[in-house]
């Protein structure tokens, strides 16, 4: 714990009756001046996290830290957060002025004072000369923008955003996400994103949070959690995954699909049960005798950028491969990779023992 | 053809109004012209303009809009308190069912209740405060008046809390506001359709009402309705009661432009 710490979650539940728990027993930190993502499905308990933040619930148990101190009961208007809301929650009988004008009129600002900052902050949106519309007359992306304007114009310390983007087509989707990201480095404010789509995620966080069932599966940079997830559950959430059964030899080398391949995880026991997530981009089309694995194609897609292409192998094991070269349907292809393509995931291993087992043989492949 | 055929089914429509709407209406104005003698004149327009028809008038809608104030200070918060039931459509079931009585009969429970030697009396002098002229008293008219109407006023503001976005309220809050804030700043603004609504409903027929004048206020409280009913079934000046109906007509029409207009202002 840092002075950059803002939010602090400690063994935070919330539980609704005698339902099953929504939040699980969750801890985390977040920094000061980030841009933090909370990706899962719907129902992991991403939007409940939000909303304990924003202060419309308060945890069944655990605590809550802002800036240091215990807000567990501090209602939402009292707290130095706001929020952009998935429908936008923007006010109905007032126009774009008077919506981002709501929070300073609460807090009886001057009216010269109120008019400066609104028209700032729809500068900062790119709205300007948009003040006197009615919210009928604004398109998605237009009321999306003014939904971030009435929440920066509070100059708040932490801003969340619950699925802002769900509503607008892919191209406007992906012109808001490189908006967001600018926004957020001007800002210089703390942002909390919470979505489920991953590539959403890996596009604009520092740091992503993966949920699931009302727990932290795993947490990192979109790098980390791309490359070397934790679970089969984020493997396959994050990105398309081939994931099999496999048996760690030794350190340095893995068994599956009956043969032993060199890798580059180590530091579990011998002969230990594993799952092998590798990457379909990572798989590249040879000739039979050549690949690493000898496939046979079972049907393909063309996706634009490239094709999806299904294999399987002697064992029944589905292989997805991304390329772009075009195979024949029906056709015996090999599969190539390279050592570091394989990623090891031991089975419930949670994201502490994690870190340290890589913390560990990473010193000491330095030293050898 | 098409367009023919569609106008077919129309006729019923037509005809209904033709006869219940229209007819009356223009029976009512042609009566309007005819003084106690049945000469055609204007008189009954200037006696309208007498001090004891304005007066008339003013405590029509002295009255009306003391119900309808009272009317909402209690349907509001019911409506509102409904809305946070759990069981939010039963509550309201209850609340709708007294509507469904014969007003008469309501009229006559609450002369019971409240007459000399009703349950209301009685209960004052247990409390040692005794016995009171409760019937046909102001206060009772509009009591009476406002449990009548009640059901009308809540269903509205009911149905504009219920369809209210929750995430409105919680955008409010966000933004640092109160409950109390957000209640005058979101809420009540946000459900005024409903409240206009139940207004118009409630403080129109207000303004006519007739039969609880007698029965609860005793001919204490004379209303538009009331004299309208002494014209037509008393002093048998049929044209002076139209003139009144002529009036109370335009009022009304007057009342449901104004309120009409301002709801479409707001909702663009």
């Amino acid at each position: 714990m840092s002075d950059q710490t803002i939010i602090r979650f400690e063994n935070v539940t919330k539980q609704y009756d005698n339902d099953p728990a929504v939040l699980n027993d969750v801890s985390f930190e977040i920094e000061r001046g980030k841009f933090y993502t909370l990706l899962g499905p719907s129902g992991c308990g991403k939007t409940t996290i939000l909303r304990l933040i924003a202060g419309f619930i308060s945890p069944s148990k655990g605590d809550i830290y802002f800036n240091n101190k215990k807000v567990n009961e501090v209602p939402a208007n009292k707290r130095q957060v706001n929020t952009v809301f998935q429908d936008y929650a923007l006010f109905p009988h007032l126009n774009v002025f008077e919506n981002v004008a709501f929070g300073l009129r609460i807090k009886k600002l001057k009216s010269e004072i109120i008019n400066q900052k609104v028209i700032e902050a729809l500068k900062f949106v790119n709205l300007e000369g948009y003040e006197k519309r009615e919210i009928k007359e604004m398109s998605g992306g237009q009321r999306q923008r003014v939904a971030i304007a009435r929440a920066i114009v509070n100059e708040p310390e932490l801003i969340l955003l619950d699925e802002p983007l769900s509503a607008l087509d892919l191209k406007l989707r992906t012109e808001m996400q490189y908006e967001l990201r600018e926004l957020q480095r001007n800002l210089g404010i703390t942002f909390i994103f919470v979505t489920h789509d991953q590539e959403e995620a890996l596009a604009m966080s520092d740091e992503i949070f993966v949920l699931n069932n009302g727990k932290i599966e795993q947490s990192g940079t979109p790098n980390d959690i791309y490359d070397e997830p934790i679970n089969r559950f984020v493997a396959d959430f994050i990105g398309e995954s081939n994931i099999v059964e496999g048996v760690m030899v030794e350190d340095y080398v893995v068994r599956f699909t009956s043969k032993t391949f060199a890798c580059v995880d180590a530091g579990l026991n011998q002969n230990e049960t594993v799952e092998i997530v590798i990457r379909p981009e990572d798989l590249e089309i040879t000739s039979p005798d050549v690949g690493k694995l000898k496939v046979k194609v079972d049907s393909q897609l063309f996706r634009g950028v490239h094709y999806e292409i299904s294999c399987y192998d002697e064992d029944g094991n589905e292989w997805l491969v991304h390329s772009t070269k075009k195979a024949i349907v029906g056709s015996e292809i090999g599969l190539y990779f390279e050592p570091e393509d394989i990623h090891v995931m031991r089975l419930g291993e949670t994201e502490e023992e994690f870190d340290k087992r890589l913390e560990a043989y990473e010193e000491g492949s330095y030293e050898s | 053809m098409k367009a023919k055929s569609r106008n077919y089914y129309l006729i019923p429509y037509v005809l209904w109004i033709a006869l219940f709407v229209i007819t009356p209406i223009v029976l009512v104005v042609y009566y309007s012209f005819f003084n106690i003698e049945g000469d055609f004149s204007l008189e009954n327009y200037q006696k309208f303009f007498t001090p004891v028809y304005l007066k008339m008038t003013l405590s029509s809608f002295w009255y009306a809009l003391l119900i309808t104030f009272f009317t909402l200070l209690i349907a509001y918060p019911t409506a509102y308190l409904l809305t946070k039931t759990k069981h939010k459509q039963l509550w309201l079931l209850l609340i709708i069912v007294p509507s469904w009585i014969n007003l008469l009969l309501k009229a006559y429970a609450f002369i019971g209740i409240f007459g000399t030697y009703g349950a209301a009396n009685k209960f004052l002098e247990v409390m040692g405060v005794g016995g009171k002229q409760i019937l046909f008293t102001d206060f009772s008219f509009v009591f009476v008046s406002v449990y009548i109407f009640l059901p009308f006023m809540i269903l509205p503001i009911f149905n504009a809390l219920d369809e209210l976005n929750p995430s409105f309220i919680d955008a409010s809050k966000d933004l640092g506001a109160s409950s109390w804030r957000t209640f005058s700043r979101v809420v009540f603004p946000l459900t005024l359709d409903g409240v206009k609504s139940g207004c118009q409903i409630v403080f129109i027929p207000a303004l006519s009402l007739f039969m609880l004048t007698r029965l609860i206020a005793g001919n204490r409280v004379i209303t538009l309705g009331t004299a309208i009913e002494q014209h037509f079934l008393v002093t048998q000046d049929w044209g002076m009661g139209a003139t009144i109906a002529v009036f109370l007509i335009i009022f009304m029409v007057v009342i449901m432009l104004l309120t009409g207009r301002r709801k479409r202002g707001e909702m663009r």
